[in-house]
């Protein structure tokens, strides 16, 4: 069975499911920050089946932007995630809830 | 000189200026002598406009200055003008000529106050105002005059301010005085939508097409008379006038005797066009300035403050000024208003030496004997004396007996005889002020006794010009009956309206029936005198003995007129802004303000749930959202 552009878009929307259910569900930072990593990679995996599917490099320009920015929100969600360790000394995502109204 | 008319309020506005600004900080006698200065400077100018008014054919003799266009609003428009005529001359000349006397006077009475320049500044801005009042060609510039009177009687009254009683007084003159203003408003408006002007001169011809008695007209005198009570402090808003004696006593005299109390009278005889058409309106004018004639002379019988005495004297006086209003004879009125500036400027200015001679001592009970120890203050103030008791020769016997002499003639009987019998008690309670201050021992404190002394030269020379003008004032009225023309009265003329007819300079026959009031009048005069001789001379009073009898209490206590007022106005007026503060303010207005806080405040509590600092709930919202814009994409490209 061939591998079509369907078996790549469908594996792309079960990654970025994770990746959503991850965020929505877990409490630990690290892990949601990692699943947000997963819904960008998700992201990247569809746009490079679809240049492919229509011959087509402009998509995949786009993938190294989404990279590039991954990175230095990698960079910089990591730098937050140290701060915030010091101060509270925990990495649980409902302990941080000083902006309840 | 009539070109330079703008000049006579322009000079003490200048004082003013040069007072504030200029002459911060220089020497007590360069301040008053400038501001004493400004006002002869315009009375000079005053004469001048007087001569070549005087030479202008009888019918002809005003002139308007139009200084700039004030007011344009669609057809209503008021200019900033100034009108020179037989009557408006006659108050620029009292006006400018009695406050340079009372100036020159203040010089050496406010010696020493720390509030000197602050006084003079006041002074001077009280005669700008008080020429705008008599000069305006149009009752909006008079009624600009008017309110400036007031202000600086309000600041005069209460210039000790660090004094509460003091202060309080001031502000019980503007307040009264409010009360009046409010009804020369009104009759300003209706004015202006009756005869679509405010001009003195363009509403004379046009109210001469109005009936006798037209409503209007009558309602407009009405409003007119109120803003005068006000002013001129008759019943019943005449209580601030003896308060307002709480001032320096050349305020005194000049603004609570001899010019702003007369603005009403002014004002009514400028506007007597309109009045003559109001038999209503002339029938409570003149009862109302009997009455307040007759009250306040009985209230002035027993006053034992020096001041207060006069003040009655004032108030009593200025009743029967609206007395001659009533009965038509407007030119015994200005007469009046002219020798009562003299007079009791005179006399006002007397007790200003006395209380200066006396350290600061107001009460009669306790000085006596001053005859000696004051001579100059002791002459004039016998001047003074005579002059408004009537007593023949004098400026007051030509003045009063005219008003006395119309009001007979106008078969006004009744209205005669309360202002004889005003008459009476007038010539009691002078002679009794005289005997008690300046006869009889002396009942003062020893360190009073030692300290009394004649007052400085600059005090007693506006005295003197006064007693000499309290004596020869009377002359340019002295009527037919005694072998005179009466100027006065045809000078004044040309401008009083002729519609009622119940005055005129026409004399038929021999006046028997004058000479015999005029007798009558001098007999009057002189039983006051005597009845205060027999009480009073040679006796020395004790402070207990004056003031016993129940007549004597009532009469002491001001027929208990302030109290009832504060029983009946003033409490009542304190307890209903109490209700209004309790139910419509806090319960009503508040309720509602803080009614709409609460319930927004109760709305966010509810609302402010949803924003549980939880990331991970927004996150779920924003993906519900997500997903629910999504399928409605979806359902409307598909479906």
């Amino acid at each position: 069975m061939a591998v079509e552009l369907a078996h790549y878009l469908l594996l792309s929307a079960v990654l970025f499911g994770i990746g959503v259910m991850g965020v929505l569900t877990r409490k630990n930072l690290i892990i949601i920050l990692m699943c947000v990593e997963l819904m960008l990679n998700a992201v990247n995996l569809s746009f490079v089946a679809l240049a492919r599917h229509a011959l087509n490099q402009e998509a995949q320009v786009i993938v190294f932007f989404v990279l590039c920015v991954a990175a230095a929100e990698v960079a910089v969600g990591l730098a937050i995630l140290i701060s915030v360790w010091r101060k509270r000394g925990t990495m649980n995502i409902d302990a941080l809830s000083a902006l309840r109204g | 000189m009539l070109d330079l008319l703008y000049l006579i309020p322009l000079f003490p506005l200048l004082g003013v200026v040069l007072n504030t600004f200029v002459l911060r900080g220089q020497p007590e006698k360069l301040v008053g002598s400038v501001a004493a200065a400004m006002v002869g400077a315009s009375f000079v100018v005053a004469i001048g406009g007087f001569i070549q008014l005087l030479g202008m054919p009888a019918e002809s003799r005003h002139f308007e200055q139009e200084l700039f266009r004030w007011i344009v609003v669609g057809n209503f428009a008021a200019q900033a003008s100034f009108l020179a005529d037989q009557l408006s001359m006659i108050m620029m000349l009292v006006v400018t000529g009695v406050s340079f006397l009372i100036h020159v006077y203040s010089i050496g009475y406010m010696h020493g106050d720390e509030g000197f320049r602050k006084f003079f500044i006041y002074l001077n801005l009280f005669v700008f105002f008080m020429l705008l009042l008599v000069m305006g060609s149009n009752y909006l510039v008079m009624f600009v005059g008017w309110e400036g009177v007031g202000l600086c009687s309000y600041l005069l009254i209460g210039f000790w301010y660090t004094d509460e009683l003091k202060a309080s007084a001031g502000k019980k003159a503007f307040i009264m005085n409010r009360i009046g203003d409010f009804g020369f408003l009104l009759a300003i408006f209706l004015i202006w939508t009756t005869f679509g002007t405010i001009n003195f001169r363009e509403i004379a011809p046009m109210a001469q097409a109005y009936p006798i008695g037209a409503g209007v007209i009558t309602a407009i005198c009405l409003l007119l008379f109120m803003g005068a009570t006000g002013k001129s402090a008759q019943l019943p808003l005449y209580t601030w006038l003896p308060d307002a004696m709480a001032g320096p006593t050349p305020v005194s005299a000049l603004i609570h005797a001899a010019t702003m109390v007369t603005a009403g009278v002014y004002m009514v005889v400028r506007s007597n066009f309109l009045f003559t058409l109001s038999p209503i309106a002339m029938d409570v004018v003149a009862w109302v300035g009997a009455l307040t004639a007759l009250f306040a002379a009985t209230i002035g019988l027993v006053q034992t403050d020096i001041k207060k005495v006069l003040a009655y004297s004032t108030v009593s006086q200025l009743g029967f000024m609206f007395l001659a209003c009533g009965v038509g004879a407007y030119t015994a009125a200005i007469f009046h208003l002219m020798t009562h500036a003299f007079f009791k400027g005179l006399l006002f200015l007397g007790s200003g030496s006395v209380i200066h001679g006396m350290s600061d001592e107001q009460d009669i009970r306790l000085m006596g004997g001053l005859k000696s120890k004051m001579p100059t203050t002791y002459w004039t103030f016998l001047v003074g004396t005579l002059a408004i008791a009537g007593i023949p020769g004098l400026a007051g016997f030509f003045s009063k007996d005219e008003i006395l002499w119309k009001t007979f003639e106008s078969h006004n009987y009744v209205l005669w005889a309360i202002g004889a019998t005003a008459a009476f008690c007038t010539a009691f309670y002078m002679f009794r002020l005289l005997y008690l201050t300046f006869f009889g021992k002396f009942r003062g404190s020893k360190s009073q006794e030692h300290h009394v002394h004649e007052s400085p030269k600059l005090m007693t020379i506006p005295l003197i010009v006064l007693a000499v003008f309290s004596i020869i004032g009377g002359y340019v009225g002295v009527p037919h009956a005694l072998g005179g023309s009466n100027p006065f009265h045809t000078w004044l003329l040309p401008l009083i309206s002729e519609t009622t007819g119940a005055h005129g300079g026409t004399h038929h026959g021999v006046p028997t029936a004058e000479y015999v009031l005029m007798v009558v009048s001098v007999v009057i005069a002189l039983l006051g005198i005597l009845l205060a001789r027999s009480w009073y001379l040679g006796k020395s009073p004790t402070v207990e003995a004056l003031g016993k009898s129940s007549a004597q209490r009532l009469l002491y206590n001001k027929y208990w007129v302030d109290q009832i007022y504060d029983t009946m106005i003033s409490q009542p007026l304190v307890k209903l802004s109490e209700l209004f503060a309790k139910y419509i303010d806090i319960g009503t207005v508040d309720g509602a303000v803080n009614g709409v806080g609460s319930t927004l405040s109760g709305l966010g509590g509810v609302v402010r749930k949803i924003q549980t600092g939880v990331t991970q709930n927004y996150a779920v919202m924003m993906s519900l959202g997500v997903v629910l814009l999504l399928s409605a994409i979806l359902w409307t490209v598909l479906g």
